[in-house]
């Protein structure tokens, strides 16, 4: 067993029936991209959730640091005017 | 044998298979080689499960004594059973599971692919919905096939001598008895005979791909569509019928 190589993990995407963009749903390991797509739909889509599967292997995805979540997000903290929220919406047009 | 009774028989040999190769692949439950291996496999046997429930009721509506689905299921014995020897052999490791599956999984798909054209509207309405699910399970038992064929020293060893131990359980699928013949001549169903090729080409893609070599047409193992089983189907009947011997109409 101390040779047995893992199966890489892979992240899985899915696009549900509603025309909604791709939504991350989880992740699986797979020996491949083909058997990623099979085992994502075997996981992840059982109960008709969705049209269409993206599997990215995780490795291959960049990802910001936690320990910068600081320096990243902070500032935007105190500029609220980057909110639209002082206009006034006419209320013909409805919720936005 | 009158038509009827040749359809009743052809039905419960539908459903056998199914039951039978579903039950087979459940008791991977729990014990897959990976999480998503355990999902999958179990997801098949559903499929199959359902599949079993809609031709062994139609199998009783046939019938016409009253029997629906679960009796048929639970209330027969081995001797009774019409499925193929191939689909009550043990799992063995996974690339037994695999091979059997997909020298099943193939014969099925070309299968449910002529009865989508079967004279019967009942049966022609299960196949096109089984036939779904069959595309699939084809393909993901191909896929494994050819992955542990032309994968590492030992899955190749393993996957060859599963290919070559399971071997002379396909030619039961394409032999043909009175039954078949009522079936083929009423326009119910195909000539099993006519699937060979298609099946043999399936076969010979896949194993080149998988660089595995398929063993010569041989001597075949028969007995199971008539009810002459190996000693396996008596213990997986003990498994699979016991509570409902035990407690006749349990519930929960």
């Amino acid at each position: 067993m101390t040779d047995k190589k893992e199966w890489p993990l892979w992240e899985v995407f899915i696009r549900s029936q509603h025309g909604l963009s791709h939504r991350h749903v989880g992740s699986l390991h797979a020996p491949d991209a083909e058997m990623a797509i099979l085992n994502a739909r075997d996981v992840y889509t059982r109960r008709n959730e969705g049209v269409s599967i993206w599997a990215v292997r995780a490795s291959d995805i960049a990802a910001s640091s936690p320990g910068e979540k600081g320096p990243l997000f902070d500032p935007a903290n105190s500029k609220v005017y980057r909110h639209p929220t002082f206009y006034d919406i006419p209320e013909e047009l409805g919720h936005m | 044998m009158s038509g009827q009774d040749a359809l009743f028989e052809y039905l419960l040999r539908l459903g056998d298979n199914a039951l039978i190769l579903g039950h087979r692949l459940s008791e991977w439950c729990g014990h897959g080689p990976a999480l998503e291996e355990d999902l999958a496999l179990s997801n098949v046997a559903l499929d199959l499960i359902g599949q079993t429930q809609l031709w062994l009721n139609l199998a009783g509506a046939v019938e016409g004594k009253g029997r629906d689905a679960d009796r048929l299921a639970y209330h027969r014995d081995a001797r009774d059973f019409r499925n193929v020897l191939l689909v009550e052999q043990p799992n063995g490791d996974f690339a037994v599971t695999m091979a059997r599956q997909f020298y099943f999984d193939a014969w099925h798909y070309l299968l449910l692919r002529e009865l989508m054209g079967s004279k019967d509207g009942r049966i022609a309405e299960i196949a096109a919905k089984a036939l779904k699910e069959v595309t699939y399970h084809v393909e993901r038992s191909r896929e494994w096939v050819v992955r542990l064929g032309d994968g590492t020293e030992e899955s190749h060893r393993r996957m060859q001598a599963a290919v070559d131990d399971l071997w002379m359980y396909t030619g039961e699928l394409f032999e043909s008895d009175e039954v078949d013949q009522a079936v083929i001549g009423g326009g119910l169903g195909p000539d099993p005979a006519s699937l060979h090729e298609p099946w043999l080409g399936l076969m010979r893609a896949t194993a080149e791909e998988a660089t595995l070599t398929l063993p010569q047409p041989g001597w075949a193992q028969r007995g199971g569509k008539r009810g002459i089983h190996s000693e396996h189907l008596g213990y997986i009947l003990a498994d699979l019928q016991f509570l409902q011997r035990a407690y006749p109409g349990a519930t929960w």
